[in-house]
């Protein structure tokens, strides 16, 4: 077999140091080049900064895939209002588990990506909002914004250049819905979380109705490494659409779940070939590419470029490239049923399709789950998810359509089973983590 | 507005007014709130922090909390507890000391966190939401919380602990109850829920060794830089896609002869009805009027019994979130 050896085929640029001693410190970011792109950034006009992100082609890691630098350029300059930074740490979409380690073992990226981004935009105040249920990281946040702010890298007249900035860490308190970027600034302006309807974009009428760049925690991470080592390094790396490296988070029924850090378009193919594979004894059945919001793919897809193009062109999204494999021993029925419930709580009740939508998904997927629908309750949920997909304000809605009409496409007949069996032919006791351990404890009793 | 109007007429308005804090209390109280909104160009971006802070004296968000918020913001009562009912995060009714919650979203109730669950409850008498007698443990299930490379996730007043089992969970809330320190996989040495709402409220942690605690990223975080550096092979046996062996006709069977415990039911389908999930769980309302305590919502029960957590008013689902 010829396997790109692990060392070709990964490039740790953010994670390159999370396995130093004390990580997450000043001193070890300095030690590792940190800082360095603020200084460059800082001797270069605003406007220049803006181009170069933007001629790098950063997208968005958030999972929009929006290019970075034109956001930034849509933020009207010379108006005379305050421009605000808002970095969407809310990472709560369901399989995602990238930006909280990113920020548990480098929080200085961020601050550092800040402080660029607000001297492009022109911007005096930012603000991370970082969601609620994960204080370890809230404490390395203090810490670090307390250590830069102590350094000359906050406050007043940064590192002698003229530039003001404020940064203001804002812990949220528990609503998936506030990773819609209106939905965050609602939230942050100290109302419940629902969606704004657009136009106005934030970039015009944002933060307190001001112009307002939002961002999310690995896009922002990634721009000093751009202004630090150029360009043309970063698009070394990628395609010529979707440059760049970005973090892969594998989980579930595989060898080595963990975080790869990769240049855009690796396959899953090869991210299982160099960690491990499967666990084992078992096979890929389904995966999401990109949280549970994106359609389901199957291992029909294992080649696919894993990149923005890549994973549209195969019916998918690539979202926030979480990888959720799940192996054969796996119901999708009850996989589907779990995502809906989280959806239909999440769901902030602003849009008729949506509140209702899922609310009647959820009824629906746990009587198939239980074996007690019918084969006409197949077509509903469809109908029902074709109701709710592209008929709300923002995409939660979109997002709870999806694993329904992507399971419904690629596992239909494994409902059916649940509806002719009268019941759901899978143990979950199989799935579980630990089910290979008791089965081997077992197997070597026999033996 | 005023008290007499409420408590002679019964217009189903909420109670006033609150009790206030002790004067202690409050100066207390509002000398932090200063601070919080000092932090913000607009003062009403302060109200989550606000209820956190409140969170962080009493446990939950109660009436006095909440009048608090609105006092300090310049808000209406009513205001403030629109915002507070909206996040899961806002307790609305005394609980433990340390909050456990299971992660039973897909991925984690797929690798193990239904049956952490399930064991969880069995072991410590609660159901869903519910405290143990002593005032410890509050037991709840939760959603995904950005940690599924650590799957199945537990976590303690919002500390990680990570790769648990039922057995390490019950060991988990054994110490928890017994009193002992007890550590997170990643976080600091675990502190009361109401010490952990005064960091949420952006007050840092004062404890020495509290960020430096558990070290740096947890070893699943490091999996792909280690193998980029070449410092590990591949723990296990790669396996190449096409020549997986053919186990998949049979994968429930080992553990089927391993526990015999188990019925016909299928397990999992059984309980997503009889565990409706904080999902569509219906909570009481806001504080109100005594003699209309959960305003004009018939009682669930009456009107639907195919399946067991329906809610089914469109009122009480709206409540709900």
């Amino acid at each position: 077999m010829t396997v790109d050896s692990p060392e070709k085929l990964l490039a740790p640029v953010l994670s390159a140091f999370w396995d130093q001693p004390e990580s997450w410190t000043l001193d070890t970011y300095h030690r590792h080049e940190g800082y360095e792109g603020l200084r460059k950034a800082l001797a270069m006009p605003a406007d220049d900064v803006i181009a170069l992100v933007k001629d790098a082609g950063l997208r968005g890691r958030g999972g929009a895939g929006f290019p970075t630098g034109m956001k930034w350029q849509f933020i009207p300059q010379g108006d005379g209002k305050p421009h605000y930074l808002v970095v969407n740490a809310d990472e709560s979409e369901p399989g995602t588990c990238k930006d909280i380690p990113l920020l548990f073992a480098n929080p200085h990226s961020l601050i550092e990506g800040i402080v660029i981004a607000c001297h492009a935009i022109r911007s005096s105040h930012a603000f991370i909002y970082l969601r609620g249920e994960t204080v370890p990281v809230l404490r390395r946040l203090h810490h670090a914004v307390r250590e830069a702010y102590e350094a000359g890298y906050l406050g007043k007249d940064i590192l002698g250049s003229g530039m003001d900035l404020e940064l203001t860490v804002h812990a949220g308190a528990g609503a998936y819905i506030c990773g819609e970027e209106t939905a965050l600034l609602d939230s942050l302006e100290g109302r419940r979380g629902q969606p704004r309807l657009r136009p106005p974009f934030p970039a015009v009428a944002g933060l307190y109705a001001c112009p307002t760049v939002v961002n999310n925690v690995e896009s922002i991470a990634s721009v000093p490494s751009i202004l630090n080592r150029g360009k043309e390094w970063f698009r070394s790396m990628g395609s010529e659409k979707s440059p760049g490296f970005t973090l892969y988070s594998l989980s579930g029924h595989v060898a080595s779940p963990g975080q790869y850090e990769a240049p855009m378009g690796v396959t899953l193919r090869q991210l299982l070939e160099l960690s491990g594979g499967m666990r084992k004894g078992h096979r890929l059945k389904f995966w999401t590419p990109g949280g549970s919001s994106t359609p389901l793919l199957t291992d029909q897809h294992l080649d696919i470029p894993l990149d923005y193009e890549g994973v549209s062109a195969a019916g998918s999204l690539l979202g926030t490239k979480a990888l959720q494999c799940f192996d054969e021993t796996t119901c999708v029925v009850r996989a589907v049923t779990r995502w809906t419930e989280f959806y239909a709580h999440e769901s902030c009740g602003k849009c008729t399709p949506c509140r209702e939508g899922t609310y009647w998904l959820v009824q629906l997927m746990r009587d198939i789950e239980a074996g007690k629908a019918s084969l006409e309750d197949l077509d509903k949920i469809a109908d029902i998810a074709d109701n709710i997909n592209g008929k709300s304000f923002c995409a939660l809605g979109d997002g709870a359509a999806a694993p329904i009409y992507s399971s419904l496409e690629h596992f239909r007949d494994e409902y059916e089973a649940h509806i002719e069996q009268r019941s759901c032919p899978f143990d979950p006791a199989a799935s579980t983590a630990w089910a290979d351990r008791s089965n081997s404890a077992h197997q070597e009793v026999n033996a | 507005m005023t008290s007499e109007t409420t408590s002679a007429v019964n217009l189903g308005l909420p109670q006033l007014p609150a009790p206030d804090y002790p004067a202690e209390v409050r100066a207390r109280l509002e000398a932090d709130a200063g601070e919080v909104v000092a932090r913000y160009p607009d003062s009403r971006s302060a109200l989550l922090p606000l209820l956190h802070l409140v969170q962080s004296e009493e446990g939950h968000v109660t009436r006095t909390g909440i009048q608090f918020c609105a006092e300090v913001l310049g808000l209406t009562a009513a205001e403030v507890t629109a915002v507070a009912t909206f996040y899961t995060m806002y307790r609305r009714k005394p609980s433990g000391d340390y909050q456990v919650g299971v992660c039973t979203n897909t991925l984690c109730a797929v690798m193990g966190g239904d049956a952490i669950l399930d064991e969880l409850k069995s072991h410590l008498g609660v159901g869903n939401n519910e405290t143990t007698e002593d005032g410890k443990v509050t037991l709840e299930h939760i959603e995904c919380n950005a940690a599924c490379d650590f799957a199945p996730v537990v976590m303690v007043n919002w500390e990680f602990f990570d790769n648990q089992t039922p057995e390490s969970a019950k060991r988990l809330v054994d110490d928890l109850r017994a009193g002992r320190t007890v550590e997170p996989t990643r976080g600091a040495p675990l502190c009361t829920f109401k010490e952990t709402a005064r960091i949420l409220a952006g007050f840092p942690d004062p404890r020495p060794g509290a960020v430096e605690a558990s070290g740096g990223a947890g070893h699943a975080s490091l999996v792909g830089l280690k193998l980029a550096k070449g410092e590990t092979a591949p723990a296990r046996v790669v396996m190449p896609r096409g020549t997986v062996p053919q186990q998949a006709d049979e994968p429930a069977e080992p553990s089927d002869t391993a526990k015999p415990s188990d019925t016909a039911k299928p397990a999992g389908a059984g309980e997503a009805a009889d565990t409706p999930s904080s999902h569509d769980a219906p909570q009481k309302t806001s504080a109100s009027d005594p003699a209309h305590p959960e305003g004009p919502v018939k009682d669930p029960q009456a009107e639907d019994g195919k399946t067991g957590g329906a809610t089914p008013t469109g009122t009480e689902e709206g409540e709900a979130r």
